[in-house]
């Protein structure tokens, strides 16, 4: 596998040469900064098209066709048009939390985002408690949510938001619950190590067999809740709430919570494909040496990415198939459903750990 | 070195945030209109404010949704050396889980989970 670590450390000895090494640090972030904007905004722009397009297949329609070639810049479009619109400070919102909203939204989303190993050696944050830091960072969110519904003072966005923070906390729960399950059979909580794990002993779905692929299961309803979408898009139920909690918000501020909503998919999905998938480890059968000798020809960036779009594309798959749910039943699918089977499977698999069960 | 990136990584988000609210706000057109600045309700004047009481049912999922996040909270250093622990340390876990499964159970039998 190709370490990234080369690519890093070409470019630390690099700058060291001919700067010193506070400065060698300063332009190091700035590349940083710049890499992750760059990967978070061209992120946002294939997230956006492709959602449209196959929302737009599901439902047998065309989508975006007229910008570009089968409308492939529309979302550029969309970005510009959102950057020339007027922001509107409404009468009667609290100015101060109403423009801290989408600095917390965002800053939380960037946070995760950043958590994602690209490749072997291409983690940005790497902490070795790299999951707690993630569920940590991902909660921020939620209070930016709130506060934007809070701040507006319209009655549908003080809805939006209560219902959307009533549902992200409650399927927090349950994310929390699965990860540690996963982390039962890992047996560390960083990112790095984690895909090392399965580059070298294989991917922990298949490592972890029925308790790893019922937390997969458990995880992908779960991370769908958190993101607010597919049949759990109560809080932004269009036909009741008109746009739930950021209804006050206009122009680039709007942009924000739509960036945020997708990567916070991307995310979502970047972390289904790191702890079950495998991550950037390549897909290796036991017994035929041939293939795993082909596979591991495939950069681990291309694989993490195949992964992560993989998922990204079953999620849409699921948003675009099944009808929304209402509160009680969203709250009582998590509460009497997912948390209690997501408490048993953390049970079964530290079970299976101690007796040796797993591969 | 990581915590220099994550602090990177924090700041990028609020400077992207910041830099490109100030592009809009000097890319963007402004026009003024008092009707621009009402709350986005319905067709007629906005009724009271809406910073009111809400619903309590969202207050009790919140404190759930603390009681089980902050007992989840300590099993992380148990998990991630669950494997050296071996079964001792996994009996010794299956207490607090009980008690973290009584109190679920006493919450639905309390009716805390029931959406009214």
């Amino acid at each position: 596998m190709f370490d990234f670590t080369k690519v890093t450390n070409w470019i630390d000895a690099l700058l060291l040469s001919f700067l010193p090494g506070w400065a060698a640090t300063l332009v190091e972030c700035v590349l940083v900064a710049l890499v992750i904007i760059t990967l978070y905004a061209v992120f946002a722009i294939i997230l956006i098209y492709m959602e449209r397009k196959i929302c737009a297949f599901f439902q047998c329609r065309l989508g975006p066709n007229r910008v570009g070639k089968w409308g492939s810049i529309q979302v550029l479009a969309d970005v510009l048009k959102m950057l020339t619109k007027e922001i509107i400070d409404m009468k009667n919102v609290d100015r101060l939390l109403h423009k801290m909203a989408p600095f917390l939204v965002i800053v939380a989303s960037m946070l995760t985002f950043a958590c994602l190993p690209w490749n072997k050696g291409a983690g940005v944050i790497d902490f070795n408690i790299g999951i707690f830091f993630f569920l940590a960072a991902g909660s921020i969110g939620v209070v930016g949510i709130l506060l934007a519904g809070w701040s507006s003072n319209n009655k549908y966005a003080l809805i939006g938001a209560m219902r959307s923070g009533a549902q992200i906390i409650s399927y927090e729960v349950s994310i929390g619950l699965v990860m540690l399950t996963m982390i039962v059979l890992t047996g560390t909580m960083s990112f790095s190590e984690i895909c090392q794990q399965q580059a070298d002993l294989g991917w922990n779905i298949f490592r972890g067999h029925i308790p790893a692929a019922l937390a997969f299961i458990v995880y992908l309803i779960a991370g769908n809740a958190e993101c607010n979408r597919g049949p759990f898009d109560m809080p932004e139920a269009e036909s009741e709430l008109t746009a739930g909690y950021h209804v006050e918000y206009s122009g680039m501020h709007f942009g924000f919570y739509y960036l945020a909503e997708y990567l916070n998919l991307f995310i979502c999905a970047g972390i289904a494909s790191t702890i079950f998938l495998g991550g950037w480890a390549p897909l290796h059968i036991w017994g035929l040496d041939g293939f795993n000798h082909v596979m591991d020809y495939i950069p681990g960036a291309v694989w993490m990415v195949g992964k992560t779009f993989f998922v990204v594309f079953l999620l849409m798959w699921i948003r675009w198939t099944f009808p929304r749910l209402r509160i009680d039943q969203l709250l009582a699918l998590e509460w009497k459903y997912l948390m209690p089977l997501s408490l048993v499977l953390l049970v079964v698999m530290a079970l299976c750990v101690s007796l040796g069960l797993t591969f | 070195m990581n915590f220099t990136l994550f602090l990177t990584v924090l700041l990028t988000g609020i400077t992207f945030v910041g830099l490109v609210v100030v592009l809009a706000g000097w890319l963007a057109p402004r026009s003024f209109n008092k009707q621009k600045l009402e709350a986005y309700e319905c067709g007629i004047p906005t009724r009271g404010s809406s910073w009111a009481q809400f619903h309590v049912g969202y207050y009790l999922f919140a404190i759930l949704f603390l009681m089980f996040d902050v007992e989840t909270m300590f099993l992380f250093p148990w998990a991630t050396i669950a494997k050296s622990l071996g079964t001792g340390g996994l009996v010794a876990v299956l207490f607090f889980l009980v008690i973290l499964i009584l109190g679920l159970a006493y919450a639905w039998r309390k009716g805390a989970l029931a959406w009214k």
